[in-house]
Formats: structure tokens, C-alpha cells, sequence
């Protein structure tokens, strides 16, 4: 068999699911940035930093979540498919906040 | 294929034996099968974000509306029990992972252990819960069922830089306990199914089941258990955090 890239296996197995098996060293390695960023989280929020609490929180919150996601919940080591549907669905309920967030902001307030 | 199609066709019954016992006939081959279930277990998810989405998406407007009762009601949140329960969640999602690694190297007994310990870490989180409740009714601050919003207009002799609100907007606080038992108390939900689930997934794994190369349930259970995880993770700088220095 030719040398194919690694986008041509991937674009002639549209379905494919590789048995991939995530090795304990990279969930404890995962385990440990997630308490890491929780201990983070929690002296951010000592600090004053103004507007900027909300948003360090809410980072470090996502970036929690992308870890859960891509290494607890295998999404770094699915399909396509599968990739597709979680990308889809976030990006789908950001439209969702994002309009009706938007909806308020342009609405008088402080007037209500 | 039913009875009747093995029973007049025996070259075909013979056939149905290449295939691994646990694959239903719609599916062309496991891995088919097993794309499928996790598909569909993501697409149950996604309902579930546009669910918690819903909340999140009306405590940030409510917020906004009422933020000095927003600011006031989340003062009376324990950060020391907020971050505890935060870590055992994360905890449990790593034994959760583990789990689903033992079932994957078919390891019966860790598969077990891994499971049980998810289950202790589930109890612990609902019981600092459960503690989190009763200091909020002893405090009467369960809008609806026993209300008081006295202390909101009084100065918190714990937060001196807290102006106490007016009665108006003292009022307004039962905006932020409310969404806060509903969306805690959604996601305390969702961990009681899950510790339901874990503890008929221990008993079946007892008997030997998912250790033998067909583990989708425990797979797909892990996506729920690591979902009610990513869902605690934005509650509690939400409801606990963000308001501390406002």
C-alpha cells in the first residue's frame, strides 16, 4: 500500500473510529491541570480585578471544559463524525446566547 | 435475523456465528455499531447544553437586571464548599476515566473499584449539598418555601464594603436563589441518576459484564458523568465567584 496522508486515510474512512486507547498518564496528567486551574480559579477570584473577574473566571472555566471534553470524553481521539456533532452543537448554542444576549444589550439598559 | 430465517436457511445461520454476539443485525460491523451509539449519546448531550444553556443563559440577563441582589445573594455562597465539591467532581470524573480505561484493558476487578469509588465521590458531592441547602433554609433564603429577605437590608458585618440593599432590591434576591436552586438543583438531579446508573453498572460489571470487549455503556456513561462535570464546572465560578469583589 502507498504512503497515504494522514488526511487521505482519514478522507477515505469517513466513519472511521480509531481504538484508540487513552493511556492513565495522560488522565492523570489531565486530572491534575483541571485541580490546578480550579485552585487557579478560586485565588483569581480574591483578586480584584474588576471587570476582568468575570472574564478570567469564564476563561479558565472554558478551558476546563475543553480539557474534559477533548481527553475525558475522547473527542481528541474520535471520528469525524463525532468531532462535527460536538462542534456543531456548541456552535449552535453560542448563536442561541449570542442573540439573545444581543437582543438585551440592545435594548435601553439600566431602563427596564 | 429471527429463528424462522436460521431454521430455512441453515447456510445463512451459519454465517450469523462469524459475527461477534453482541452485534445487532441492523449494524454492518461493530465499529458501525459503536460510532452509532456515540453519536447518538453526543446528540442526547447537546439536548442537555441547550437545557443548562437556558439557565445559564437567564442568570447572566438576571444578573444583569439585579446586580447588586446578585451580587448580595452570591455573598452568601461558601467559596471553601463551592471549590471542595468542585474538586471532588473533578475527582470522580478521573475515576470515571478510569473506569472506562479498566473496561477498555478488560480488567474486571479495577473496573469495579474505579466504578464504586465514582460512586463514594457522587455521595460526597450530593452531601456538601445537601449541607449547602439546609444553611440556606436555615437562613431562609429558599425563595417560595421559607423567604426572608431581613438580612439583605441590614449591613453584613462578614462583607463591610457591602452597602445594604434597598428593600426593593433585597426582594430581588429571591431572583438569584431561585435560579440558583433550580440550576444546582438540576444538576444535583442529574448526579442522583448518575450515581443510579453507576451503582446498576457496578452490579452488572460484578457479573461480568463489559470486561469481555463490549463496554459502549460504560463509554457512554462516562459522557454523561464527564457532561454533569463540565456542567458544575461553569456553575460554580458563576454562582460562587464571579461576584466576590463586585
Amino acid at each position: 500500500m502507498s504512503q497515504l496522508t494522514e488526511k487521505e486515510i482519514l478522507d477515505t474512512e469517513p466513519t472511521h473510529h480509531s481504538e484508540h486507547i487513552v493511556s492513565p498518564k495522560v488522565y492523570g496528567l489531565i486530572f491534575a491541570s483541571l485541580l490546578c486551574l480550579t485552585a487557579l480559579t478560586v485565588a483569581a477570584s480574591y483578586v480584584d480585578l474588576y471587570a476582568f473577574n468575570v472574564i478570567v473566571a469564564l476563561a479558565i472555566a472554558c478551558l476546563k471544559a475543553v480539557l474534559v471534553i477533548l481527553f475525558f470524553m475522547h473527542v481528541k481521539y474520535s471520528s469525524r463524525l463525532t468531532k462535527l456533532t460536538v462542534a456543531a452543537g456548541f456552535f449552535t448554542f453560542f448563536v442561541l446566547i449570542t442573540m439573545a444576549m444581543t437582543d438585551y444589550i440592545s435594548r435601553a439598559w439600566g431602563m427596564w | 435475523m429471527d429463528s424462522q430465517a436460521i431454521a430455512t436457511h441453515p447456510d445463512q445461520a451459519h454465517a450469523e456465528h462469524e459475527h461477534s454476539p453482541y452485534l445487532r443485525h441492523h449494524f454492518a460491523n461493530l465499529e458501525q455499531q459503536k460510532e452509532t451509539s456515540t453519536f447518538g449519546m453526543w446528540l442526547f448531550l447537546l439536548t442537555e447544553i441547550m437545557f443548562f444553556g437556558g439557565l445559564f443563559c437567564a442568570y447572566l440577563i438576571y444578573r444583569n437586571w439585579y446586580y447588586p441582589a446578585f451580587v448580595a445573594g452570591s455573598h452568601q455562597l461558601s467559596i471553601g464548599l463551592g471549590a471542595f465539591n468542585t474538586a471532588v467532581l473533578i475527582c470522580s470524573s478521573f475515576t470515571m476515566a478510569m473506569g472506562v480505561h479498566a473496561a477498555e484493558m478488560r480488567w474486571r476487578k479495577p473496573l469495579i473499584g474505579w466504578l464504586l469509588a465514582t460512586i463514594f465521590l457522587g455521595c460526597v458531592f450530593l452531601g456538601v449539598k445537601a449541607i449547602e441547602y439546609n444553611e440556606k433554609w436555615e437562613k431562609h433564603h429558599v425563595p417560595g418555601l421559607n423567604f426572608s429577605a431581613a438580612g439583605f437590608t441590614k449591613q453584613d458585618p462578614k462583607y463591610p464594603e457591602d452597602r445594604p440593599l434597598a428593600p426593593d432590591m433585597a426582594e430581588k434576591t429571591q431572583v438569584y436563589f431561585s435560579l440558583y436552586f433550580a440550576m444546582t438543583g438540576m444538576h444535583a438531579l442529574h448526579m442522583v441518576i448518575g450515581v443510579s446508573i453507576l451503582v446498576i453498572l457496578v452490579f452488572r460489571a460484578w457479573a461480568g459484564a463489559y470486561t469481555q470487549g463490549h463496554m459502549t455503556t460504560v463509554e457512554n456513561f462516562g459522557l454523561y458523568w464527564h457532561f454533569v462535570d463540565i456542567v458544575w464546572i461553569f456553575l460554580f465560578p458563576l454562582l460562587y465567584l464571579i461576584s466576590r469583589h463586585q
